[in-house]
């Protein structure tokens, strides 16, 4: 056989448990060859599930430990990393949740996997210098609305159809108690690089909008006339969240 | 001794950001660390502000676990790329990687697969490790894998597969003495025979771990190099053989999972070290004879 051939045969039966395992492989008396391959079987999918329970401790909060795992080796059965780079494996993992039916009645759960992904994928971004908290104030006042920014690497806009910010924030500081009243509706959530890794920051109304404006180079002027069509946009709350998050590597 | 040997001939360990705090205040003398490649492929971040500081007080050995160097396909361009990136970054004293398989044209699996030892794939392994070796622009080193399985195919005995890919490829050995007793124990051979076999003169770094027992029935038993406690004794009893003939070298604790407080890891890093300095008393020994 060639090793081409033992390779593919081995990597089909390491994702489908009801699959035979390749020929040619040797066990012994005591311990027969299909036990021993799936040892190997074992650590494909419990080192994968293993990942993803580090990349969606909420979601896995969320759902127990135990659901969590049975879903997670189906996920990851289906859709191995594409890459050995497993700090941001699980991209699909939001979207595999909102179609998988066991899960249909959490109808916020893809949302708070969505923020999950997005956490880390900040977390890992590339670094920049961002510019000093008081940039903004030495600009003069008649170059404003002209002004374009470049955003930090690190940081994202998102909008989320549930409060997936409040749901993160109170799964992770831990057990206390019954939950609070979530809010109805959704979110915006400003992600941006802190010392520790990635701090995440609620957006008032049209905030998104605004910083997804300016993120595709519109100026200052034209992203504030855009956002201002959102009927409660708040222009200097969304102002403090931009100098707040360090957000703004550059202006021309 | 390869060219790649320029860790410290002392006990260090695989680097945990847990851990980082507790190393920089721990004052320690001639330790070094390895991390694995792929945890440091970001373009930014924390991970990397932590590995900087790091680099400035110790050596630093790159071990790759993805790079499936016993792929029957070609070589991930791409990764390679990035790994030389990282060695041109952090300037490691040492990149490993190892004997093994792991990504098919499906996907990345994670775990480190067995290859038949076939005239095959010596040809294929030789040309990947060649490869990557002129890329990065430097000697890697190759790991000895652990087994829980064999391949009817096989025609070549692993020591000899080892031997001979440095010698067509100019690379190095990691010998981890772990995957070497948990392959003995689940392959059913005999630990000190292979050790006897073993090209020696090309290791230029150990590897110790620990390994769980998988009870099977009965009185069968699979060890699993589960990397998840300290290093078991007749693994420490396999080392002292090693060292006694290879003299010191640079030797590593990796703790993957369950990973404890820095305190216990660094039992088995002075207990390494006390192992290593005994070999230079060896040495001295039969210099004076």
């Amino acid at each position: 056989m060639s090793l081409e051939t033992l390779q593919n045969d081995f990597t089909l039966a390491l994702l489908d448990p009801e699959r035979d395992i390749p020929s040619g492989l040797v066990g012994s008396e005591q311990i027969t060859a299909k036990r021993r391959f799936a040892v190997y079987r074992n650590n494909v999918v419990s080192s994968l599930v293993e990942a993803l329970k580090t990349a969606f401790p909420v979601v896995a909060k969320i759902v127990g430990e135990e659901f969590f795992e049975a879903m997670a080796g189906i996920y990851v059965r289906n859709y191995p990393p594409s890459s050995p780079i497993m700090m941001l494996y699980g991209e699909s993992f939001p979207d595999f949740l909102s179609g998988f039916g066991p899960v249909a009645e959490l109808a916020y759960l893809p949302d708070v996997a969505r923020f999950e992904q997005i956490r880390r994928e900040v977390y890992h971004a590339a670094d920049a210098e961002a510019l000093p908290p008081d940039f903004l104030a030495r600009v003069p006042e008649e170059k404003l609305a002209n002004l374009v920014f470049t955003f930090h690497p690190a940081s994202a806009v998102a909008t989320f159809e549930y409060p997936a910010l409040s749901l993160w924030e109170w799964n992770m500081a831990g057990d206390n108690g019954p939950a609070p009243d979530f809010p109805r509706q959704g979110e915006d959530v400003l992600f941006y690089r802190e010392a520790a890794g990635t701090g995440a920051r609620r957006l008032s109304p049209g905030g998104s909008l605004f910083l997804t404006e300016l993120a595709q180079g519109n100026s200052f002027g034209a992203a504030a006339e855009t956002a201002t069509a959102v009927s409660e946009f708040d222009l200097s709350d969304t102002i403090a969240a931009l100098l707040e998050a360090r957000l703004v590597v550059a202006i021309t | 001794m390869p060219k790649n040997a320029d860790l410290p001939p002392r006990a260090g360990a695989g680097f945990k950001p847990a851990h980082f705090e507790d190393i920089l205040s721990a004052n320690l003398e001639n330790a070094w660390f390895e991390i694995h490649a792929e945890n440091y492929m970001g373009a930014g971040g924390p991970f990397h502000r932590i590995l900087e500081r790091l680099r400035e007080d110790f050596a630093l050995s790159v071990h790759g676990v993805g790079l499936s160097i016993g792929a029957a396909g070609p070589l991930d361009k791409d990764h390679l790329e990035r790994l030389k990136y990282l060695c041109h970054r952090y300037q490691p004293e040492a990149f490993s990687e190892h004997l093994a398989w792991s990504s098919h044209s499906s996907g990345f699996l994670n775990d480190l697969l067995p290859l038949p030892y076939t005239e095959e794939t010596l040809d294929t392994v030789c040309s990947h490790i060649l490869q990557v070796q002129d890329v990065l622009g430097r000697p890697m080193l190759l790991e000895n894998p652990s087994s829980y399985l064999s391949f009817a195919e096989s025609t070549i005995p692993e020591t000899e597969f080892l031997s001979e890919i440095t010698k067509r490829t100019g690379c190095g050995l990691l010998l981890d003495v772990n995957n070497v007793y948990v392959s003995a124990t689940n392959l059913n051979f005999d630990p000190d025979d292979y050790l006897s076999a073993f090209p020696f003169d090309e290791v230029a770094e150990i590897h110790l771990a620990g390994h769980a027992t998988e009870e099977i029935e009965g009185e069968d038993i699979l060890l699993i190099d589960a990397h998840d406690r300290p290093v078991s004794d007749p693994v420490w009893a396999l080392y002292e053989t090693v060292i006694r003939r290879t003299g010191p070298l640079p030797t590593l604790i990796e703790w993957d999972t369950d990973i404890p407080d820095w305190s216990v890891l660094r039992q088995d890093m002075d207990r390494a070290n006390t192992v290593l300095e005994k070999a230079h008393s060896y040495r001295e020994t039969a210099n004076v004879a």
